[in-house]
C-alpha cells in the first residue's frame, strides 16, 4: 500500500528556513502570504494487508527515524491499496 | 586512556581529534567503522565533526541509526566517557544519549569562525583542567548548531548544571551578541544526566597547538587523560 507521512516542526518552534522563503516571496510581491513553515513529506509503499495496518507501519517508520520527536510532528496516512 | 574514534561515512575530523589524542596521551587511538558492530575495550570514545551520511534527512539521524551505535549507546549507559564534537554532538541529540535537538542556524548561515566560550562547570572530567567560568576561544564551523529544547527539559538541564560551555563574548559575558546561532540560552555544549556524556558544536581539537592558532582546546583532552588513566 501506499503511504504518506508529513513531518512539521512543533508549534512554537522556530523555524527559520520557514522564514526566509516567506521573505522571498514577499520579494516577489506576494505580500498575502505569512507564517509560512517549512515541512517534509515522504511517500513509500508497504506490505500491509489492510489500511490499519499500513498506517500503523508508516507510524512505526516515523517515529523511528523519519521524524525527531524532540522538535517535529508527524501525520501518517494511506494513499491507496 | 585507551581511546576509539567512530568514523561515520562523511566524517572528516576523526583524524584531527586521533592526532591530539595521540599527542596527549601517546597512545594511538582505535579507528572504528560505524558499520563494525564490536567495540574494542575503551576508557573514552569519541564521535568527530563532519558531515556524516551528508548530512541527510537531519544532521547526525542516520549516524545514529549505524550498527556501532547500539554499542556507543551500551557502554555510555555502563558510564564509559564519549565526547561528540559538532557532528558528533548532533549525533549524540539524534541517538537520544544527550537532550534537545540541534536546529539550522538562526541566520541561516553556515559559520566557521572563532568563538569564545564560557566553562560553566571545570569540575567535570571533562574539563578539570580548565578554571572556573574560564573564557576560552575555539572555532565553531558549522550550519545546524543551534541549541533548542522544550522548556521543561532547558529548565532541567540548566537546574542540574548540564550546559558545560556556553557562547560570550571576550569578558566572558553570554549575551545575545555573542550567540553565533541562535542557541538557547547560549548553549555551545552539555553533559548528561550521569556527567559521562558530552555533546559540544566547537572543535576543541582544532586549537591545540600553537600552530593551529592557539592551544585553549587541549586542557579539555588533558582532563580526560588525567581523569581516564
Amino acid at each position: 500500500m501506499q503511504v504518506r507521512v508529513t513531518v512539521r516542526l512543533k508549534p512554537g518552534v522556530l523555524d527559520p528556513q520557514g522564514k526566509a522563503v516567506e521573505t522571498a516571496l514577499h520579494t516577489l510581491g506576494m505580500t498575502g502570504i505569512d507564517q509560512v513553515r517549512q515541512g517534509k513529506v515522504f511517500e513509500f509503499k508497504v506490505d500491509a494487508t489492510s489500511a490499519d495496518q499500513a498506517k500503523q507501519q508508516a507510524e512505526k517508520a516515523a517515529q523511528a527515524l523519519l521524524a525527531n520527536q524532540v522538535i517535529e510532528d508527524f501525520q501518517a496516512e494511506v494513499l491507496s491499496s | 586512556m585507551k581511546a576509539g574514534v567512530i568514523v561515520f561515512p562523511g566524517s572528516n575530523c576523526d583524524r584531527d581529534v586521533a592526532v591530539v589524542l595521540e599527542a596527549v596521551s601517546g597512545q594511538a587511538p582505535a579507528m572504528v567503522w560505524h558499520g563494525d558492530n564490536k567495540l574494542p575495550d575503551l576508557d573514552l570514545i569519541v564521535l568527530p565533526g563532519g558531515f556524516s551520511y551528508g548530512d541527510y534527512l537531519r544532521c547526525g539521524a542516520m549516524s545514529a541509526k549505524s550498527p556501532i551505535m547500539h554499542e556507543v549507546v551500551k557502554r555510555a549507559n555502563e558510564g564509559v566517557a564519549v565526547l561528540g564534537i559538532c557532528n558528533g554532538f548532533q549525533v549524540l541529540t539524534e541517538s537520544g544519549l544527550l537532550p534537545g535537538a540541534l536546529m539550522r542556524n538562526r541566520d541561516l548561515d553556515f559559520i566557521c569562525r572563532d568563538v569564545f566560550l564560557r566553562v560553566e562547570d571545570c569540575a567535570s572530567r571533562f574539563t578539570l583542567n580548565y578554571e572556573d567560568e574560564q573564557t576560552i576561544r575555539i572555532p565553531i564551523a558549522h550550519h545546524d548548531g543551534n541549541y533548542f529544547a522544550d522548556a521543561e527539559t532547558l529548565s532541567r538541564i540548566e537546574g542540574e548544571g548540564q550546559v558545560m560551555f556556553r557562547y560570550c563574548d571576550a569578558d566572558g559575558q553570554a549575551t545575545p551578541e555573542a550567540n553565533p546561532n541562535g542557541s538557547l540560552n547560549n548553549i555551545a555544549g552539555i553533559v548528561n544526566e550521569n556527567g559521562n556524556v558530552l555533546g559540544m558544536m566547537p572543535h576543541p581539537e582544532r586549537m591545540t597547538e600553537a600552530a593551529l592558532g592557539g592551544c585553549d582546546g587541549r586542557p579539555l583532552f588533558e582532563s580526560l587523560l588525567e581523569t581516564l588513566s
